[in-house]
């Protein structure tokens, strides 16, 4: 009975099929794409078109003098505060990426030689602080090293007593750190553990001291490794709001704290979108830097192996 | 594996990472304790034990109304970037042709963009719509920011599954639709639930956004924490954020539960 | 079951990728009940004939009929056509009784006709009692043959096999392969098996079609296609072979192969032009090798050859004699040992002038 349902059902399809296929059929062949739509008319509306409009008013929305179609970028550039704060957050970015670098490395290094159940204890660990806000871990440094706090006394037990932790970039280096310090492991520890550490037991065989095995062999095959997990680093801290908001100060304020003000407390939607589009610019030449010179880095290495 | 052998090196390395294990754990849940404390304060260690905090969260309006919204946000978007990114996720895996690369890169752009230019960007043109300081204006961002990972999860799912299967309906019978429900839904269901959850704790922890399109009328719970804490100090800051964690940390169980049960399947 | 007496119809199927013609034109009738094997090497367009009778790839050209019934451009799902796939493709996800159910489940039959169903093919291929189980749960041959019932449970107008056996060890194979052969004469649905495996062709089919570079170069019965190949590319993909290559002459009835200074007699040019570049093809159990010195001189017959024995193996049932003569290498198998070669010996390599083939070399 069912065959006979669907032998007369397929006897149109037949019949235009002997024909060119029709518009209607082409479209109906992959009738999934589609699907495609709807979420990229969401991506448009709620996240493309905002990108055009700060773009728009970054060239036509101006304040107070401010003129001219660069009006908005000549004042960013031209101003001392501005550059002054730009400065500032390369500054805390290049110090955070280096602590994550600093203490990452090693925490990454262990766990591409532990056990497999130390190992999962160890991406546990690394995994804890995604469990918790952004907002509640700053909120915790500013407990830890309040005047009254913790990390003071303990200075004071060792004899440091005038040490300001809270308001000022220290504070906001070491909050950074600890928040970012998970995206330097992560993809550092991917990347570690795809060396072949037999290179290195070569090394030895060869005569190599540990020490200069390790340096000479193990860490030039970790440098794209670590180009990843330090650009990340280097990029999140450039966007840091809630961070610099809390455990800095207005006067040592950084690029992402100037935005929130110069458009929710100002107004000014043109300059606040002309600094959003700077490090906007700067995240992408430090992306595409990377991409290079990682590439350029593997390349040289297989050719380098060639030799 | 070649088993771990000790030297005076290794032992300086253990304790090194073990430091900086207590340096990414401590911050993360020294809350816990300060939440139960007994005094208005932040001393540490507390003084005394209480859950006084906690009730203090449950009969402030500011602080359970924005609980509330958090939660609610985070369950509408959920969905609303499940349905969205298994659709776009479909279409990217089962789709052919040079549209796929940009389509694919266009999706996962709210990932790389810095969260505070998004933010700005929103806020202005939520401004405009009128969607600021509402239910549908949070659903909305954080469906964008949650959008990515829907996609990442279901197309990971999508990439493990052998597609000779669905070929395998088709001849049996079964119309693409029929084929799609009855064999790729229930084989990536996995997939889709991880990227249901990673939307949920999106929505539940973003900030920055949230930042901008809160106001007196209508405040995350991210955002309320934020706020007490650059008003006034009240350990009710320390009990949501236990909440919060214990929240996040659920979920986090859930999801790794996911992960062992597939790996093992 | 038709009354065109032709179960499937092919007519001039052709698929091209890019600049790659993946197929050129292939034509092909099957008759009803038939077991028909598509054989070749990967890339000769077996597959992608599968795929098109299947409905997963649209032909450029060329025209499906099944039943007397054009197919071209039916979506699968409405084909009728059981496919068996190499990997099994068993839904992970569901029993053997839910897999097999599946087609039925989709054309809506009712529960109580399904069941009855399920259970007959189940019995057919062996695995009533693994009804419960999960695919992962099953070896490789069993998954094999629940995917067989599924494919049959429906009642389909063909079925089609691509590479079954494929992932199965030798052993395995050679019982399933038997196993297929019963239940294709139990049901009497049209088969059409592909492989690239030439004894596995030997052993099912009722006729082979050999596929080479998109397009079929002979559609015959085993022993005929063993016999009497017509093609080169058939006479040495099916069955060891050994190839002379010349140049045809003709002197009225009479018709050699020349190669360099010696002509080997062929009894049918098979309508070659004489001057045209041939070649003969003889199966090494046809060469009879023997000791070159006391009882016979090399005669120059055309179906001789001097030749030296390079190596002997043994095969079980039979020896292999690998031989040097002509400038190329002879491989000739004795069932029994009349003679002891010896690597090194110098031999006399002779055939019956029926058993020297002509085949087209283009």
């Amino acid at each position: 009975m069912s065959v006979s349902v669907t032998a007369t059902d397929e006897s149109p399809d037949a019949q235009t099929a002997r024909g060119r296929p029709s518009i209607v059929r082409r479209l109906s062949r992959r009738p999934t794409t589609l699907l495609i739509w709807l979420p990229l008319l969401l991506l448009a509306v709620c996240f493309a078109y905002p990108l055009l409009q700060m773009f728009r008013l970054s060239f036509t929305d101006f304040v107070g003098s401010t003129s001219g179609v660069f009006g908005n970028y000549l004042w960013f550039l031209g101003t001392d505060t501005q550059m002054t704060i730009l400065r500032r957050t390369f500054a805390v970015a290049g110090w955070v990426t280096l602590m994550c670098l600093i203490l990452g490395f090693p925490y990454a290094y262990l766990m591409t030689i532990v056990g497999p159940r130390m190992r999962l204890l160890m991406v546990g660990v690394v995994l804890l602080p995604f469990w918790s806000n952004l907002v509640v871990r700053t909120f915790a440094w500013v407990i830890l090293l309040r005047d009254s706090g913790p990390v003071q006394s303990l200075l004071h037990a060792i004899g440091i007593d005038d040490l300001r932790l809270l308001g000022n970039t220290v504070g906001v280096t070491i909050g950074a750190t600890q928040v970012l310090l998970p995206f330097l492991i992560l993809p550092l520890y991917a990347a570690l553990s795809g060396i072949d550490r037999s290179l290195l037991t070569a090394a030895h065989s060869l005569g190599a001291r540990p020490a200069v095995a390790f340096v000479k062999v193990y860490l030039p095959l970790a440098v794209p490794g670590i180009l990843a997990g330090t650009s990340i680093v280097f990029i999140l801290t450039l966007g840091f709001y809630f961070t610099p908001a809390l455990l800095g100060s207005p006067r040592n304020s950084l690029v992402a704290q100037q935005i929130v003000t110069q458009v929710s407390e100002l107004l000014a939607f043109g300059r606040g979108s002309a600094i959003a589009f700077v490090v906007l610019i700067i995240t992408f030449v430090v992306l595409g830097l990377v991409g290079l010179v990682t590439r350029r880095y593997r390349r040289s290495f297989e050719t380098g192996l060639d030799l | 594996m070649n088993t771990f052998k000790w030297s005076s090196s290794r032992v300086l390395l253990v304790g090194f990472c073990g430091l900086v294990g207590v340096l990414l754990m401590g911050p993360t849940l020294i809350v816990v304790p300060l939440s139960f404390t007994s005094e208005k304060s932040f001393r540490f260690p507390p003084e005394g034990w209480s859950t006084q905090w906690y009730e203090n969260f449950f009969t402030d309006p500011n602080w359970y109304e924005s609980a509330l919204l958090s939660v609610r946000v985070g369950l509408a978007v959920a969905v609303l970037a499940t349905v969205l990114g298994t659709a776009a996720a479909v279409a990217l895996s089962t789709g052919r042709g040079a549209w796929r690369g940009p389509a694919n890169g266009f999706m996962l752009a709210p990932m790389i963009v810095p969260g505070v230019i998004t933010a700005v960007g929103i806020y202005y043109v939520f401004l405009n719509f009128g969607l600021t300081q509402g239910f549908w204006g949070f659903v909305l961002a954080h469906t964008v920011l949650a959008l990515p990972f829907v996609v990442v999860a279901v197309s990971a799912s999508l990439n493990g599954l052998d597609k000779a299967l669905v070929t395998a309906a088709w001849s049996l019978g079964a119309n693409r639709w029929a084929a799609f429900r009855q064999i790729t839904l229930p084989l990536i269901a996995p997939g889709i639930l991880t990227g249901a959850l990673f939307a949920f704790l999106t929505s539940f922890d973003e900030a920055i956004v949230s930042l901008f399109l809160s106001g007196p009328f209508a405040r995350t719970l991210p955002i309320q924490i934020f706020q007490s804490v650059t008003a006034d100090i009240d350990p009710t800051i320390a009990a949501a954020s236990t909440m919060l964690l214990a929240t996040t940390g659920f979920f986090m169980v859930v999801l790794g539960v996911i992960t062992v049960s597939r790996n093992r399947r | 079951m038709s009354q065109h007496g032709v179960a499937l119809e092919i007519s001039g199927l052709t698929k091209r990728y890019g600049d790659v013609t993946a197929l050129a034109g292939v034509d092909l009738s099957v008759a009803p009940g038939e077991f028909i094997t598509f054989l070749g090497p990967s890339g000769s367009g077996k597959t992608t004939t599968l795929n098109a009778i299947a409905g997963f790839i649209e032909p450029d050209e060329g025209t499906i009929d099944l039943d007397g019934r054009s197919i071209t451009g039916v979506p699968p799902w409405k084909r009728d056509i059981g496919v068996v796939f190499q990997n099994y493709s068993l839904f992970p996800h569901m029993k053997v009784s839910s897999n097999v159910a599946f087609p039925l489940r989709q054309r809506r039959v009712p529960k109580r006709e399904m069941a009855k169903k399920v259970d007959e093919v189940l019995e057919i291929v062996g695995l009533s009692h693994l009804a419960d189980r999960y695919p992962r749960q099953l070896s490789g041959g069993q998954q094999q043959r629940v995917a067989l019932a599924r494919a049959l449970v429906f009642g389909p107008k063909l079925l089609l096999l691509d590479e079954p056996l494929g992932a199965l060890d030798k052993r395995l194979r050679e019982g399933l392969q038997l196993e297929i052969k019963r239940i294709h004469r139990e049901v009497g649905v049209t088969f059409v098996f592909v492989t690239h495996d030439q004894d596995e062709a030997l052993v099912m089919s009722d006729r082979i079609a050999v596929f080479n570079e998109g397009h079929l170069e002979q559609v015959a019965t085993s022993q005929e296609l063993y016999e009497h190949p017509e093609t080169l590319f058939a006479a040495q993909f099916l069955g060891d072979s050994n190839v002379i290559h010349g140049t045809l002459e003709s002197r009225g009835d009479r018709h050699a192969l020349r190669v360099g200074d010696r002509a080997f007699e062929v009894m049918d040019p098979r309508g070659a032009a004489p001057g045209s570049e041939a070649a003969i093809m003889i199966r090494p159990e046809d060469l009879v090798v023997r000791p070159v010195d006391r009882e016979s001189p090399v005669d120059h017959d055309g179906k001789t050859t001097p030749a030296e024995v390079t190596e002997v193996i043994y095969l079980g049932g039979r020896r292999r004699i690998v031989l040097s003569a002509l400038g190329q290498e002879f491989i000739a198998d004795e069932m029994s040992s009349v003679h002891d070669h010896k690597p090194g010996d110098s031999v006399v390599v002779t055939w019956s002038m029926g058993q020297a083939r002509l085949v087209s070399t283009d």
